[in-house]
């Protein structure tokens, strides 16, 4: 089980589509910085084909530090403590940037 | 929970080198070690003791070293990445015949084989890349 992050927006790079390809069951997704932006509800479409059992999260610091609101609710919003607790809890951690 | 972190970020260019010194302090405040902080490719711009951001905005060379010299923390610049950059210590000043140096102690010039070393000893390695 891997916590995936992502640190760009589904459109300045490619790292969105291609965590999504990758993604097995019980991984879970965290948007960072510029990821944030994925968890607008525009964006909605791109996460319709998760395994249920995928969790999604964002960085909260980050969506507010961008004036973000009425986000994407399959995201839950965590800060750097959730982060890290995320981090044991997964095996891995990859960087999608 | 033993840790280590990649920085591929230079400051004030990418958000990756502010992302990571939150989570570094996140980590301390939650009783995990960090075995190694390795800064790579763009990251190592990080160690530069020539950087003068203005005074109301976050100084992250220094708060890297602050951070490092509190908690005794092992930061590794590649020493190839650093080189071709500009950023050299005494030593490298020496070896190509440079007059002045800017790495700021405590960060250490080393090779790849500090990563590697790092992601055998640690539980988990975080990048947080440009």
């Amino acid at each position: 089980m891997t916590l995936h992050t992502i640190n760009k927006t589904p459109t300045e790079s490619s790292a969105l589509n291609n965590c999504l390809a990758s993604l097995s069951d019980g991984d879970a997704l965290l948007l960072i910085e510029n990821g944030v932006y994925a968890a607008m509800p525009g964006y909605a479409e791109l996460f319709t084909r998760l395994p249920a059992s995928v969790q999604c999260y964002l960085l909260g610091e980050d969506s507010s530090a961008r004036g973000l609101n009425d986000l994407n609710p399959d995201f839950r919003s965590i800060d750097y403590d959730g982060f890290v607790e995320l981090s044991c809890r997964y095996n891995k951690v990859v960087s999608w940037f | 929970m033993i840790f280590s972190i990649v920085v591929t970020g230079a400051p004030y260019s990418s958000q990756a080198a502010d992302s990571a010194l939150r989570y570094c302090k996140s980590l301390l405040k939650l009783e995990h070690q960090i075995h190694r902080i390795f800064f790579y490719a763009d990251g190592v711009h990080n160690a530069s003791e020539l950087a003068v951001p203005p005074q109301d905005e976050t100084n992250i060379p220094s708060e890297w070293a602050q951070l490092a010299e509190q908690h005794k923390l092992d930061m590794v610049v590649c020493i190839a990445a650093a080189v071709r950059r500009g950023v050299l210590d005494e030593n490298e000043a020496g070896r190509y015949e440079k007059n002045s140096h800017n790495l700021t102690p405590p960060f250490v010039l080393s090779g790849l084989g500090q990563l590697v070393e790092a992601g055998i000893v640690s539980d988990r390695v975080v990048t947080f890349g440009a």
